[in-house]
């Protein structure tokens, strides 16, 4: 690795498996069940938190040694709210129908629990550099999962994908619905992913035995 | 050499291989495991866990070859080439082609259940080493008989694999679950292909087929009717209880439901507590619709109104609230295991089940939800019976101190 040390590398990595922040610190759940009915929803959510998560922890990282610890909460929202409303803003002007589609949630990236925590556990106490990536890996363990799930969702809940029909029409009953399959209804409702979350904790854990607490 | 010998002898073979849980199941399904505990307490007991399971299969069996034939009649019924059975002893209802063309829709869908069912059972028992659990068997048996007919098997084998794998394995195999599995199944199915598993066309086999075309049949059910305000002609409570009537494969026929009910109860494997405090629950439910309907709150415009304003007593004879009670309430590992939480755990599941059916039109049978919704409480009603008695004994120890 050239472009990171050692070090810093570990900081992209980590989330995206041993420390991720679904399925090991279980964060930001809520959003996760509630837009990953399809996937493309779920990509522009992932991109979202990310921008906001890695501008986010560069700002708090400048700012750390002037936040006074008493209102740094305060502080923290503040950074985490403008960052949303651009990302909100953006959204409406660029893509209206998927700003429809992920409706209340892009605002409720301000209380997704990951982005606060890594505000509060990391950039406060360590430098721009290593906060941005610590930023842009645990947005990409968020996004790994959302896009995973939002993948199934929609492949086996309506048998698209970015709304292809890959498994055929089921109105004129082509492809795999010629032979009598049918779309599983019960995937686009949210309990189901609750459920593919907890399948992908399953098989994390069940491969990596250090994970699983007592 | 028998049979019993060579399964003895692959069991010898593979001990302590991968496959051994595989063997050692068929092995002690069959016969009695030859060898003897070596230590600790040698309690002989004959209600082991097989016997138990074994005890509900036959309680269970009447109802599914009732099932057969009814399944059967139905379907000629509905297409009008046979009379309508005069009572549960009617001469069009237990022939042979009744028979025929029952058993063959129902018993690929025992075959499936079953098949799917223990292939993932021994395919956890390799992976984790344990031994293969009986608890599939009664599972299995349940299923067929409480979906539609005509339920395509690939879904079927779906949803047992999920049942299975996400109601029972996860949490540590049979004895560790929260929900019952069979109940879980179903309402995978429910929610995964609610085409197939509601409506007024699965109920009666052929009905989905024809559906469209000239030769169109009717299959719906007595519960759906209400639903929709109207009412099935022809169809007289003796009916409902004898069971000729449309609905899921082996829940129709009260008459036998009571049978096997009393054969549990004998047997002392189902809880004679849980069984009561349902139906009772459930005519105290409806007798507060009946209330509410008598007390003019609710008009016969309203689409509450079907449902509500039926008898509190025929709510047990309509739909499968008494399978529900007698079959899957009484799961010893998924309902309260007090005596006094038993009688608050089936008091809600019928009182529950009511409200279901009536509030919401398109679940008219609530009786699977309401359970699986107890069943997670049940640990719940568990720890205050018990805190409840360990405050009231704590009392009993202060006043004679005092």
């Amino acid at each position: 690795m050239g472009l990171l040390s050692k070090k810093d590398s570990k900081l992209i990595m980590d989330p995206l498996a041993d420390n991720n922040p679904i399925t090991i610190q279980v964060l930001g759940i809520c959003s996760a069940l509630a837009i990953t009915a399809q996937l493309k929803p779920s990509i522009v959510m992932a991109i979202s938190v990310m921008f906001v998560m890695g501008v986010g922890n560069v700002v708090i990282s400048l700012m750390r040694n002037i936040i006074p610890s008493k209102i740094r909460i305060i502080v923290q929202l503040v950074v985490v709210a403008t960052l949303v409303i651009i990302v909100d803003q953006v959204l409406k002007a660029f893509a209206y129908s998927l700003s429809k589609e992920l409706s209340v949630f892009i605002g409720l990236i301000i209380t997704n629990c990951i982005i606060m925590g890594r505000f509060e556990a990391f950039a406060l106490g360590n430098g721009v550099w290593r906060s941005f990536l610590d930023g842009i890996g645990n947005a990409l363990g968020y996004g790994v999962i959302l896009i995973i799930v939002g993948f199934f969702r929609e492949l086996l809940g309506s048998g698209t994908l970015f709304g292809f029909k890959v498994l055929g029409d089921p109105v004129e009953k082509t492809g795999l619905y010629a032979i009598g399959y049918e779309n599983n209804g019960f995937m686009v409702l949210p309990p189901m992913a609750l459920i593919v979350v907890g399948i992908i904790i399953w098989v994390q854990r069940s491969r990596n035995k250090d994970l699983i607490e007592d | 050499m028998g049979l019993k010998q060579n399964l003895h002898n692959l069991k010898e073979k593979y001990k302590g291989k991968k496959m051994a849980p595989a063997f050692n199941a068929l092995h002690t399904f069959l016969y009695l495991p030859n060898e003897t505990t070596h230590n600790g307490t040698h309690i002989k007991a004959a209600d082991d866990l097989k016997r138990t399971m074994n005890t509900v299969i036959m309680a269970l069996v009447p109802c599914l070859i009732f099932g057969m034939f009814n399944a059967g009649y139905q379907h000629y019924l509905a297409l009008g080439e046979i009379q309508q059975a005069d009572g549960f002893l009617g001469a069009s209802f237990w022939t042979l082609d009744n028979f025929i063309i029952g058993a063959w829709t129902v018993l690929p869908l025992v075959v499936v259940s079953y098949g799917v069912g223990l292939a993932v059972e021994f395919l956890f028992a390799v992976i984790k080493g344990h031994e293969v659990e009986e608890g599939y068997l009664v599972t299995g048996m349940l299923v067929p008989l409480i979906v539609p007919v005509d339920i395509p098997l690939w879904m079927l084998a779906v949803a047992v694999i999920f049942g299975v794998v996400i109601g029972k394995e996860v949490f540590g195999g049979t004895g560790m679950n929260i929900l019952n599995p069979a109940l879980t199944i179903r309402a995978f199915l429910f929610f995964a292909y609610p085409t197939w598993m509601s409506g007024d066309k699965v109920w009666v086999h052929g009905a989905v087929e024809r559906a469209g075309t000239p030769d169109a049949i009717s299959g719906e059910t007595i519960l759906g009717a209400y639903a929709q305000n109207t009412s099935l002609a022809g169809i007289d409570y003796w009916d409902m209880f004898w069971g000729i009537i449309p609905g899921s494969v082996g829940e129709t026929s009260k008459f036998l439901i009571i049978i096997g009910a009393l054969f549990l109860i004998f047997t002392k494997v189902g809880s004679w507590r849980i069984i009561f405090s349902t139906l009772i629950g459930a005519l105290v439910m409806g007798l507060i619709f009946n209330g509410v309907v008598e007390a003019g709150w609710i008009g016969d415009t309203s689409k509450f109104y079907g449902l509500m304003s039926v008898p509190f007593w025929q709510h047990l004879i309509i739909g499968s609230i008494l399978f529900g009670a007698v079959y899957m309430a009484t799961d010893p590992v998924t309902a309260s295991q007090t005596n006094k939480g038993k009688w608050i755990y089936g008091f809600l599941i019928g009182f529950i089940s009511i409200m279901i059916r009536v509030f919401n039109p398109a679940y008219p049978e609530g009786v699977f939800l309401a359970i699986l919704l107890m069943n997670v409480f049940a640990p719940t009603i568990d720890h205050y019976v018990i805190q409840g008695n360990v405050k009231r004994r704590m009392k009993r120890v202060k006043v004679k101190a005092a």
